[in-house]
């Protein structure tokens, strides 16, 4: 866009600023996103809860991340908290599986983790975006040491059991060869002036020049086998030293084949915001970080609790438990306020005393339900082998994806990848499956990425979320009507009672989503403990 | 277009990229390739309600029993649970097709202690939902 000579150009804090006062905040938060500066999810810090009454009572249900973080902010703001779990553990769904840990599932299987020492599988989540500012926020403020989760991974394969033969193909081929050919048509509807209509010719020399380059187009702009494309796609004949060293370029894939395989799905998952690198876990297993947080807090949580019924009545909560401490006993505890994280599908089926609508709003919610397979193996065959470090390789069979551990590289001994991760219909079904038959089924499908698969399996673990008796499913499905239906009524506080968890939250399925429900929670419920509300 | 549910359910919420956050896979590795009603109960039901149709208690709450369950008798309750959800139950509206829910219900209906002579068709099913709720990314 051209600008007169004599106009003058605003500097960005005055174009903020008249954004700011003209649109209010939120007008003003997308020009700040656009522009460079603001970015991810909408925390900047820690809440500041001052001047608040002492003696006021806060009792919160649930030990999970959303659970945990609520009792920290709102003791060290000066309330009086006590949190009860219904697990032995605190953590929630922020869980990791070692050797020796035992899984007890709805239906009665038990399952012993047979990982030799410091191996691990995070069952529930196990990848945190650098975006997650909240979340990252905790985990440095807690010690959490972190460590880079590879994403991507170019050098992984992608699988369709209807196209190239059932052959699973390299990330980077099909990345090579979809951009290439989609570039080629794109070039060549232009050069044949098919795209007359909608590009000016300024526009035509824009697009050929970026498809040129984007594509690896050679001077005809056409797509084919050759050392250009090879520098992306990988030579079929290596490049090396001395006198034997020239590469041969690697074929391409034909283009039917390509677009027809769906394979360039995965491409566009990358793509998405919560999908992208730089992505990071906690060193030696997600659970460190509820760990960490339980640290804090696990004074004041009592283990064991089986929540029946939430009241509410002018002069606060009443909470009736029974106390598995104690052969089930029934007790009650009182608060001036609650902040409640039982999951939804528990949430649902309690006695529980809030106003119509948000009581809607808790059945309208169910949970998604969702598989994942641990698989230990002899050697990192996937490295050794494959020279596949870290990342992810997708298939439309069942198990829809493999991912290789981002850590322990070039270790030798047994290691343990996710053998399979899924939901929908293939979670369904494999949550209907016992344990060992989960597994067994992970074995015969991952082995079309890995033959090495029944030769090197040592032992595997199968996780059914919707058989964990604590929540029932794995995270909040929401659809488009329910989000506008009932999301107000689900997260606005009723009268003493104030919901948290990644189902309260626009960051539905994340740990950011956990923490952020919970920081709004205590920020509203400070709010109208003083009687700003 | 129901006829192709499994194709369907792969292209919608598989490759156009389903996202449910770290839940992400982005695949859901296939429909539902279930034909009868005991199919589509072991393949759909069971992770849940148990290969028994007993149901499983958890946390003060659980997956209630189909077993024995007088809830039944209406075939209409059971419909319109599988269609639209309830708690913690999820809407198949859209995931399964009428055909696979008539069946599944005329199962559940005359096995597991049920005997319920009654039978419903997937016309029946498709009278009682309306478009299938989209599901967020």
């Amino acid at each position: 866009m051209s600008t007169p000579q004599n106009a003058i150009q605003p500097t960005r804090r005055q174009l903020l600023t008249r954004i700011g006062i003209a649109a209010g905040s939120v007008a003003m938060y997308q020009a700040m996103t656009q522009l460079g500066h603001a970015a991810g999810t909408d925390f900047t810090s820690p809440p500041v809860l001052t001047g608040a009454k002492p003696g006021t009572t806060v009792l919160v249900l649930g030990a999970g991340l959303a659970g945990m973080l609520a009792a920290y902010e709102l003791r060290k703001a000066g309330y009086s908290v006590r949190v009860l779990e219904f697990q032995n553990r605190s953590g929630g769904r922020n869980i990791s599986l070692r050797g020796g840990d035992t899984l007890t599932e709805l239906g009665g299987a038990t399952q012993t983790v047979g990982f030799a020492p410091g191996n691990y599988i995070n069952p529930g989540p196990w990848r945190i975006p650098y975006h997650h500012r909240a979340l990252l926020h905790y985990c440095k403020a807690f010690g959490v040491e972190l460590e880079p989760f590879v994403q991507m991974n170019y050098n992984t394969f992608v699988h369709s059991s209807r196209t190239f033969n059932g052959q699973p193909q390299r990330y980077r081929d099909v990345a090579s060869d979809f951009t290439g050919y989609t570039a080629e048509l794109l070039a060549k509807a232009i050069n044949q002036n098919k795209l007359d209509q909608p590009i000016t010719d300024d526009e035509k020399r824009d697009v050929l020049l970026a498809m040129r380059g984007w594509g690896m187009l050679d001077s005809n702009y056409a797509y084919t086998k050759s050392d250009l494309v090879s520098r992306r796609r990988g030579f079929a004949k290596a490049r090396g030293g001395g006198p034997d060293g020239m590469p041969i370029p690697s074929d391409i894939s034909p283009r039917g084949e390509v677009m027809k395989s769906g394979l360039w799905a995965w491409l566009a998952f990358y793509m998405d915001y919560d999908m992208q690198t730089t992505m990071f876990q906690p060193v030696g297993g997600m659970d460190m970080i509820g760990k960490a947080f339980g640290k804090h807090v696990n004074d004041i949580v009592t283990h064991n609790i089986q929540v029946s019924k939430i009241a509410q009545d002018a002069d606060g909560v009443t909470v009736t438990y029974k106390d598995n401490n104690f052969g089930g006993t029934v007790g009650e505890a009182k608060a001036d306020y609650c902040v409640c994280t039982i999951p939804l599908p528990v949430l649902s089926q309690l006695d529980v005393q809030v106003n119509a609508a948000m009581q809607t709003a808790i059945a309208a919610v169910p949970y998604a339900s969702s598989v994942k397979l641990g698989l230990e193996f002899k050697r990192r065959f996937w490295e050794e082998d494959d020279a596949i470090y870290g990342g992810i390789s997708f298939t439309d069979q069942p198990i829809s994806q493999i991912s290789y551990p981002s850590h322990g590289y070039f270790s030798d001994g047994p290691a343990v990848l996710l053998g399979g991760y899924m939901f929908g219909p293939a979670a369904y079904d494999f949550a209907g499956m016992t344990p060992e038959e989960r597994v067994k089924q992970g074995l015969i499908q991952g082995a079309v990425f890995h033959k090495q698969y029944p030769k090197e399996f040592s032992n595997g673990v199968g996780v059914a979320w919707s058989r964990m008796p604590w929540t029932l499913g794995c995270c909040s499905m929401w659809s488009e009507e329910a989000r506008k239906t009932h999301y107000k009524a689900l997260t606005e506080m009723d009268g003493r009672i104030v919901l948290a968890g990644e189902h309260a939250s626009t960051i539905g399925c994340w740990q950011e989503g956990a923490v952020l429900s919970s920081l709004s929670a205590i920020t509203r419920l400070h709010q109208r403990a003083v009687g700003a509300a | 277009m129901r006829a192709q549910l499994g194709f369907f359910v792969l292209l919608g919420c598989g490759f156009a990229g389903q996202a449910l956050a770290d839940a992400a896979t982005t695949s859901t590795g296939g429909g539902i390739n279930a034909n009868t009603g005991q199919q589509v109960f072991q393949h759909v039901c069971q992770g849940c309600h148990q290969d028994n149709a007993k149901g499983a208690w958890g946390a003060g709450a659980g997956f209630p029993a189909l077993a024995g369950n007088p809830k039944l008798e209406t075939a209409g309750y059971p419909i319109s649970m599988v269609e639209n959800g309830h708690g913690g139950m999820p809407w198949f509206n859209g995931m399964l097709s009428d055909e696979q829910v008539a069946a599944v219900v005329n199962y559940v209906r005359s096995h597991f202690g049920n005997d319920y002579k009654d039978t419903v068709t997937a016309a029946d099913v498709a009278a009682s939902h309306g478009p299938a709720p989209i599901t967020e990314r």
